[in-house]
C-alpha cells in the first residue's frame, strides 16, 4: 500500500550532495555580479551624529552606497521594528548602517572604509535583569519592557487559584533556571543574490526558511506589488531556525535595484556568529506546591525572555513558552506571568523548538527536585501528574491522543529503569 | 598584482588568473566557478573546502594559490567517472550521511585521502577515521554515519577502492 513506510529509499539530493554537484545560495554566481559588503555600527549603542557617503560613492569600483535614506520603507521582520539600515540610534553591536555594492570584495571594503561617521556612543543595557528595573538605560524609546496588548507588563495565564493550592501543600518548592544565549552556526553562512530580470522583476536567491514571510515582508521594504518580487529557494547549507529571519536578502535587493546589476551578500563566518539572530537568554522561577503523595498542588512560573534590541520572533517565542512552561502534567492551580524585556543584544530569533525547549529544561529539573523533595523517585512523580486523554491543558484546550503515560514507560524501559506494576498498568487513555 | 596561476585540476591542466593574497579556495570558486570546496569560515577551521594537493587533504581557504603552482589539486568533482561514483561517494550516500550536505564535498576529499594513505586498510579502526575527519565540521549532526560509511568503504562493501587516477593516489 504504501511505497516508502518501513523502507529504505535514497535521498533524492544524495548524489548531488556527494558529488558537489548540489547548488547553493552561496555557489549562485551570474556574469557582472557586484559584492556587498556593510558598515555595523561597533557599539552596542549609539547615536549617529552624522553619515558622509560621498567619498565612498566616488570611491574606484563602486556601484552604489546606501543609507536608511534609499531604503523605500526601512521596517521589517515578522513584528516589523527592525530597521534595514540604521536610523539616528543603533541599538546593538553589529547594527547595518550602511550598504555598498562594489566590482570585488576589495572595492567594497574600500569604499567601506571610505564613509565618514561619527558616532556619539551611548551607555547600553546587556543584562537583562538590569534592563527591568527603572533607571535602566533605555533600549528604546517606548521602554525596555513590552507591553501585552499595549498594556500589561505579563502575558498571564490564569488556572484555578494557586494561593489555595499553597495551603494545600506539604512542601513549597522553589527553583531558579537560566539559559544562556546560542547561534544556529550553520555551515553556509546567510547568502543572498539578488538581480532585476528582464521583465523588471526584482529576483533573489534567498536562505530563506520561509520563502513567503520573507516576500511579503520584503515587498513592502521594496515597496514592489508581490509580482514585482520573486524568491528563489533551493538547498541551503543548514539554517536551524536562524533562516526564519532576514539577514542580507534586504539588502541585497535594495543594491540590486539600486544598481540594476546582480548583487551577492554573503555573511562571513564573523557576522554570523556575532550579528545575526540568535536563540536569546531566558530566566524562569517556579514556585510549586506539592502534596505528600507526589500531587503537584499549585504552580507559579515566572518567565523573564530576554529579546535583545528589536522584536523578531521574540513574542512569538514567549507565547509558545507561556503556553508550555508548566509540562505536561495536570496542575489544578497555576499561574504564569511572562515578561519581555529588550537590550542591546542581537535580536531573538528562532532556534529549533524556540521557548519550548528552553521551559522544559526547567520544568523537567524542577520535576526532579519535586520528587527529591517528597521522597519518590523521578518516574513516579511524572506518573502521578501525567495528563491524560480528555485532560483540559493549562489554557483550557481538552487534550487528544495524549502519550504521556506511554512516552515515560517506553524511557523507563530503554534506560534500564524497573517500573512498580501500578505503573505499568497506566495508560494515557486510562481513567485516574 | 594579479599572475597566472598553471596547475593540475582533477587530472587535467587549468589556468586561473589570481591575486598574490588569493587562496586556493577562491581561485577554485571564483576564477574557475568549481562551485564544490565550499567557504563555511574562511579560517580552516571547519574543512568545508579540503580539497587534495598532491595527495593530501588540505584546506583550500588556508592555501595561498600560487603555491599550488604546478601541483594536482583534487575536488570532489574528479571523483566520479562516467558517472560512477568512488566507493566513499557511494557509501556516504547509501549511509545516508549528508543532511544539508555543505559540509559533504570536503568531507568526501578529506575521507579519500586518509584511505589513499592508509598503509593497512584491513586494520583501520574507528579512532582512526574519528581522527582523520576530525578537522571536518558538520552542523547537522552526522558524524557518526560518515565514520561508518567511511569504515565500510574501507572495508570494500562498495567495490575496490581505485588505485589510480581519480584516487589522488597518482599524485
Amino acid at each position: 500500500m504504501y511505497n516508502s513506510v518501513g523502507k529504505r529509499i535514497p535521498r533524492y539530493d544524495g548524489i548531488g550532495h556527494v558529488t558537489g554537484r548540489t547548488q547553493y545560495v552561496s555557489d549562485v554566481t551570474m556574469p557582472g555580479m557586484l559584492v556587498c559588503k556593510t558598515l555595523r555600527c561597533p557599539y552596542h549603542k549609539a547615536r549617529i551624529k552624522s553619515v558622509d557617503v560621498s567619498a565612498a560613492k566616488k570611491s574606484p569600483g563602486v556601484y552604489a552606497v546606501i543609507t536608511k535614506d534609499d531604503v523605500p520603507h526601512n521596517l521589517f521582520a515578522m513584528v516589523p521594528d527592525h530597521h534595514v539600515l540604521a536610523e539616528e540610534i543603533t541599538r546593538y553591536k553589529g547594527q547595518n548602517i550602511a550598504a555598498v555594492a562594489a566590482v570585488s570584495r576589495d572595492a567594497a571594503l574600500d569604499a567601506l572604509a571610505a564613509i565618514e561617521i561619527e558616532y556619539e556612543e551611548l551607555e547600553p543595557v546587556i543584562d537583562p535583569e538590569e534592563a527591568i528595573k527603572d533607571g535602566a538605560p533605555q533600549v528604546r524609546p517606548e521602554g525596555n519592557n513590552h507591553l501585552f496588548d499595549g498594556n500589561s507588563l505579563t502575558r498571564k495565564i490564569r488556572r484555578g487559584n494557586i494561593e489555595d493550592g499553597f495551603k494545600e501543600a506539604d512542601f513549597i518548592v522553589g527553583g531558579r533556571y537560566t539559559t544562556p544565549s546560542q547561534e544556529h552556526a550553520p555551515m553556509e553562512t546567510c547568502c543572498s543574490v539578488a538581480y532585476v530580470d528582464a521583465s523588471d522583476k526584482l529576483v533573489i536567491h534567498s536562505k530563506a526558511q520561509g520563502l513567503y514571510f520573507a516576500q511579503g515582508d520584503l515587498a513592502n521594504v521594496f515597496q514592489l506589488p508581490l509580482n514585482k518580487l520573486k524568491f528563489v529557494g533551493g538547498t541551503i547549507g543548514g539554517g536551524f531556525g536562524g533562516m526564519n529571519s532576514i539577514h542580507t536578502d534586504h539588502i541585497a535587493g535594495l543594491l540590486a535595484l539600486a544598481t540594476g546589476r546582480p548583487v551577492r551578500f554573503a555573511l562571513t563566518r564573523e557576522e554570523e556568529m556575532l550579528f545575526s539572530t540568535i536563540r536569546t537568554p531566558w530566566i524562569f522561577e517556579i514556585k510549586d506546591g506539592i502534596r505528600k503523595d507526589g500531587v503537584i498542588t499549585a504552580r507559579h512560573v515566572k518567565v523573564l525572555h530576554d529579546c535583545g534590541a528589536y522584536t523578531e520572533l521574540g513574542l512569538y517565542a514567549v507565547e509558545k513558552n507561556a503556553n508550555l512552561i508548566a509540562g505536561a502534567n495536570r496542575i489544578e492551580n497555576l499561574a504564569v506571568d511572562s515578561r519581555m524585556v529588550y537590550t542591546n543584544k542581537m535580536p531573538s530569533g528562532s532556534m529549533r523548538g524556540f521557548g519550548v525547549n528552553v521551559g522544559q529544561y526547567a520544568e523537567q529539573v524542577q520535576l526532579d527536585r519535586l520528587a527529591h523533595a517528597v521522597g519518590i523517585s523521578p518516574m513516579e512523580i511524572r506518573f502521578i501528574n501525567a495528563f491524560r486523554t480528555g485532560d483540559k491543558n493549562h489554557t483550557g484546550n481538552e487534550l487528544a491522543a495524549v502519550s504521556t503515560i506511554e512516552t515515560l514507560q517506553k524511557v523507563a524501559a530503554m534506560s534500564g529503569q524497573k517500573l512498580p506494576e501500578k505503573y505499568l498498568a497506566m495508560s494515557s487513555g486510562s481513567a485516574g | 598584482m594579479s599572475r597566472i596561476l598553471k596547475f593540475n585540476l582533477n587530472g587535467n591542466p587549468a589556468e586561473v588568473k589570481v591575486g598574490e593574497a588569493d587562496t586556493l579556495l577562491e581561485a577554485l570558486r571564483e576564477g574557475l566557478a568549481f562551485t564544490s570546496p565550499k567557504c563555511g569560515c574562511n579560517h580552516g577551521d571547519c574543512g568545508a573546502c579540503t580539497v587534495i594537493v598532491n595527495g593530501d587533504a588540505v584546506k583550500s581557504c588556508t592555501v595561498i594559490a600560487l603555491t599550488a603552482e604546478g601541483k594536482n589539486v583534487w575536488t570532489v568533482d574528479g571523483l566520479a567517472k562516467g558517472g560512477k561514483l568512488h566507493p566513499v561517494q557511494k557509501a556516504f550516500h547509501e549511509y545516508g550521511a549528508p543532511q544539508c550536505g555543505y559540509c559533504t564535498p570536503g568531507m568526501v576529499m578529506a575521507a579519500v585521502a586518509f584511505l589513499n594513505r592508509h598503509p593497512s586498510l584491513s586494520s583501520l579502526t574507528e579512532e582512526e577515521v574519528k581522527d582523520a575527519l576530525s578537522g571536518n565540521l558538520c552542523r547537522c549532526g552526522g558524524y557518526k554515519k560518515y565514520a561508518q560509511a567511511v569504515i565500510a568503504a574501507a572495508r570494500g562493501d562498495f567495490g575496490p577502492l581505485p588505485e589510480q587516477e581519480g584516487s589522488g593516489k597518482n599524485v
